[in-house]
């Protein structure tokens, strides 16, 4: 016969729809309506998998959320680990498989789809029980937006009070800081395969709520006694929902255990659906005796179930000297009101002795707790009775999910620990997807009794969100694949794509880094690359060097604060190189100033502290100087610069600013000037980052790509190479000029990167400058900027490879004397060197070091940073 | 996830501001004068409180403003400052 445990009529199912699912290797059925485990329950099947440790069949506990043991793997139509059988609604199709343990991740990827949501509402209400519904009816008025959030699926009959918004199948999974709450909408699961793959499956909301009314209920707990996890002992009151809401009778002989009078109508309800039920109170004498009018009574008192029966389920227990036959026991030891969201937000609880549970204690936040989770309706009930110490304590579990026994728990109290908070993470108890949702307080009774102690003392661990799993497919929403950081390219961008370069990232920016040649290697290019710019002419996309527009009256006052050297003295029409040191006087960025008027400066960055500077600008200009009259704004991107290198760059410069006097005396170093280069409307730096003669140029953005190819076609004749990233990297380090982020490490001041002559010599004050005199900063001994030259010239060093001072090494520790911080091959010198922070660097100069590298160490000499042309002489041509 | 409220833009979530530490810890008038210690203090010194402390925040991801927030370190409740 199909489906033999039904009985009567769900209020939840519906008889007239029967759908077909498999679990495990059995073709089974059921009806819409239905839960996996209302389902499995209908067709006798109890047990559902295996514990995650010791490999014991589990079976279904409870009705919903609390399930801590029945977990089930779904295969099709995708696969899921670890859903819980109370919680998955039956569909047509639907395949589960039995758990032993843990579930598997699928490989595949996740066809479903995400999304998110926002909310405000001057008052939510979180459970749709009846205490829920009539929070939200009271609420509900003009100009009150009232949200009724419920874990379940619409009942039949169930109106949404008037002017309430209502998410069924909803989750409110954290409750956060300022009546912020989050809540996971399972808005397909339960149409399986006939999902429109066009819907969203689930969806995050985020809601924030003026006043929040938990009415979440209250879960049942168990009772500890020996091998109490065996398929077919279940919570009482999930039993009395199963027959209620699902028409399943969970089993017909069944023994009723209770600590408390919410299980008497629970076997009223089972007898008169035909099962044989025996009540069994913990209880003695005339607390055994249920309240009048509360039939039927119990036929034992005071009684403990000391042995139970049967693996794959339960056949019998010994109830006191009784042996009794059952197919099911129906346990409650008292009731745990839903308090999670409640801890969460912050709100206090109080054990109430009467209730033997948790009550809510007053909270800083706007929220209220109605009905059952205030504890209104909930028995009289004592702490769940534990058993007397015994080699079955092994075997008596308080968490199924984790596998946790009393004697775990003895094992962790023994070890020393008394805070309930270390014995969860001793034990693990509490720690499953279930989060010991109806174990939480069995386990600070077996804490209680081990310490001899009360619960009330011990109390419970503190609930963390989320209250129920969450997927990450539904967090990540729609924030799949790239990155929603911005990919940033410069105007030149398509040029450099076309012409085969390679990119690095910078920041967000997308840099050429080098433009191989057919048959070359990176290698090849950028020795090419350096060669032309050391040898003839060559040219680079330099738009995303940060540049800021620093502009008022008080514009030159304000760049003297913040850079280590004057920018007040600049005249009109020069630049200078500048650098910026943080209160701590460490290197924070460094580039170029450039007047462009009594009170307007064009100020350069690293292209990857453009916004940090800008923010630091502003900080100081809003909170320490707010008198200054200085306004600063990023011009970065309104500008597209290209750098015009190397000893032939003024005669491709002068063939296309023909307006433009070129010589040296005309235009000398560390000069700008407006100009039209190619037609378009240009300012001109002479400024190098190569110790080469050399111009940038700035064109308007829009003009960016323009200027380029004018200046490809107009060096042609001498040969003008692209070069990216890479080759800059070796140009500038021949020349010993640090990168700040690469070279630099916050621990690094001007004078460690031998950038001494960058610090004013007058008094007046900059950011910073007290820190340099600090003992620590004025150190001798610091870490100072280094050339280092391999004693082999083709010996590479690794970036980051640490500096000793003799091979072999010798006892540790080791005196660790710095770091590589940049290492190239250079074509100029034929040969590779690095640059390197070394204690006492500049004193070591001459002398012979080691660099690790793969637990070899690697002879190199100490040099000053400059390596090229140390005299300066190739920056005019 | 706070409600902090802007003074320019009033109350927003906790992901447009970013946070500058404790506030009222003045650039020192002439750093030159100070002691080692008392220029180490300023640099490196700061409250830590349980409880009520004086904070600075930027409103970076909006109106770019910098300002004082009074913010409970235990319970997250915060209020400008009047």
């Amino acid at each position: 016969m199909s489906q033999p445990f039904r009985h009567g009529d769900g209020d939840r199912i519906d008889r007239t729809r029967p759908l077909t699912f498999r679990f495990g290797d059995r073709v089974l059925t059921g009806f819409g309506g239905d839960t996996l485990a209302s389902a499995l329950l209908a067709n006798g099947v109890h047990e559902v998998g295996r514990s995650v440790d010791l490999g014991r069949p589990r079976g279904i506990v409870a009705a919903g959320v609390e399930e801590p043991s029945a977990l089930v793997q779904i295969e099709a139509p995708f696969p899921e680990p670890m859903l819980t059988a109370t919680t998955v609604e039956l569909y047509d199709g639907l395949v589960a498989q039995p758990l032993a343990g843990r579930g598997l991740l699928s490989s595949e990827p996740d066809p479903a789809r995400y999304d998110a949501v926002w909310a405000h509402c001057e008052v939510l209400v979180v459970g749709a029980g009846p205490a829920g519904l009539a929070a939200a009816t009271d609420a509900a008025r003009p100009g009150q937006r009232v949200m009724l959030v419920d874990e379940r699926p619409p009942g039949p009959g169930e109106a949404t009070p008037a002017g309430v918004r209502r998410l069924s199948r909803t989750t409110v999974v954290g409750y956060y800081d300022d009546n912020f709450l989050v809540a996971i909408e399972r808005r397909t699961d339960h149409l399986g395969p006939a999902a429109p793959p066009n819907a969203a499956r689930q969806r995050v909301w985020r809601i924030r709520a003026g006043r929040v009314v938990l009415a979440t209920g209250a879960h049942e707990r168990s009772i500890p006694f020996p091998d109490n996890d065996r398929p077919g002992i279940m919570l009482a009151g999930a039993a009395l929902t199963y027959l209620r809401c699902y028409g399943v009778l969970v089993g017909r002989r069944a023994l009723v255990y209770t600590t408390n009078d919410s299980a008497y109508p629970v076997a009223d309800a089972l007898r008169s659906a035909g099962a044989e039920v025996v009540v069994a109170d913990t209880r003695l004498g005339s607390r055994g005796v249920p309240p009048a009018g509360n039939p039927p009574a119990a036929d034992l008192t005071g009684a403990r179930i000391t042995e139970v029966f049967g693996e794959q389920r339960v056949i019998c227990v010994r109830v006191g000297d009784r042996r009794l036959d059952v197919d099911v026991v129906l346990v409650s030891g008292g009731f745990n009101p839903v308090l999670h969201l409640y801890s969460q937000a912050g709100g206090r609880l109080r054990y109430d002795e009467d209730l033997g549970a948790l009550l809510p204690d007053g909270c800083r936040q706007r929220v209220d707790v109605v009905g059952t989770a205030a504890g209104e309706g909930l028995p009289r009930c004592g702490p769940p009775p534990l058993p007397e110490p015994s080699a079955a304590d092994s075997r008596t579990f308080v968490d199924l999910a984790r596998d946790v026994t009393i004697a775990d728990v003895r094992r962790a109290t023994s070890a020393g620990l008394r805070s309930v908070e270390h014995i969860k993470r001793y034990t693990t108890a509490g720690t499953a997807h279930d989060q010991g949702k109806t174990s939480g307080l069995l386990t600070s009774a077996a804490v209680a009794a081990a310490l001899g102690s009360s619960a009330a003392e011990v109390g419970v661990t503190t609930a963390r969100p989320p209250y129920v799993p969450v997927a990450f497919a539904t967090l990540a929403g729609r924030d799949r694949g790239d990155l929603f950081d911005p990919i940033r390219i410069t105007p030149m961008h398509g040029w450099h794509v076309a012409h085969g370069a390679t990119f690095e990232n910078v920041g967000q920016w997308k840099r050429a880094w080098y433009y191989p040649r057919e048959g070359e290697d990176m290698a090849a290019a950028v020795a090419r690359e350096c060669r032309a710019a050391r040898t003839g002419v060559a040219m680079m996309d330099v738009s995303t060097l940060g540049k800021i527009d620093v502009q008022g009256p008080d514009a030159a006052e304000f760049l003297d604060r913040l850079y280590t050297n004057l920018m007040s003295t600049l005249s009109v029409g020069t630049v200078r190189y500048g650098v910026m040191c943080g209160v701590d006087g460490m290197v924070l960025d460094d580039g170029t100033a450039a007047r462009l008027g009594p009170e307007r400066y064009l100020v350069t960055t690293t292209t990857g502290n453009a916004a940090l500077v800008l923010d630091w600008m502003e900080e100081w200009l809003q909170t320490e100087w707010p008198r200054l009259r200085v306004w600063c704004t990023s011009v970065t991107e309104q500008w597209a610069t290209v750098a015009l290198v190397g000893p032939a760059a003024r005669g491709v410069l002068a063939r296309v600013a023909p307006d433009l006097a070129v010589d040296t005396a005309s235009f000398p170093f560390m000069r700008w000037r407006d100009t039209t280069v190619a037609g378009l409307p240009a300012r001109v730096f002479r400024i190098s980052f190569s110790g080469e003669l050399a111009y940038e140029i700035n064109v308007a953005s829009w003009n960016g790509h323009a200027l380029w190819e004018e200046l490809v076609a107009a060096g042609a004749a001498d040969g003008i190479v692209p070069y990216g990233t890479e080759a800059m990297h070796v140009l500038r380090a021949e020349k010993g000029y640090p990168i700040v982020g690469q070279d630099t490490d916050g621990t690094v001041t001007p004078d460690d990167l031998g950038l001494g002559w960058a610090i004013r010599k007058s008094d007046k004050d900059f950011v910073g400058r007290r820190s340099l005199s600090r003992p620590d900063t004025a150190r001798p001994d610091r870490k100072q900027l280094v050339g280092l030259l391999p004693e082999d010239p083709a010996r590479h060093l690794v970036e980051g490879a640490h500096i000793v001072e003799r091979a072999p090494l010798g006892p540790p520790p080791v005196p660790y004397l710095g770091h590589v911080t940049s290492s190239y091959f250079s074509v100029a010198l034929d040969r590779t060197f690095a640059l390197a922070l070394v204690a006492s660097g500049r004193q070591r100069i001459g002398t012979r070091l080691f660099a690790t590298l793969d637990g070899e160490l690697i002879p190199v000499e100490v040099t000053g940073p400059v390596l090229y042309d140390p005299k300066g002489a190739r920056r005019d041509g | 996830m706070m409600l902090i409220t802007c003074p320019w833009c009033g109350p927003r979530i906790e992901i447009e501001f970013h946070y500058g530490g404790e506030a009222g810890v003045a650039y020192p008038e002439n750093p030159a004068e100070l002691s080692h210690e008392e220029w180490g203090r300023y640099l490196f010194v700061r409250a830590n409180p349980k409880g009520e402390f004086f904070e600075r925040w930027c409103h970076s991801a909006g109106c770019r403003r910098w300002f004082d927030l009074r913010r409970d370190t235990v319970t997250h409740e915060t209020g400008s400052i009047g």
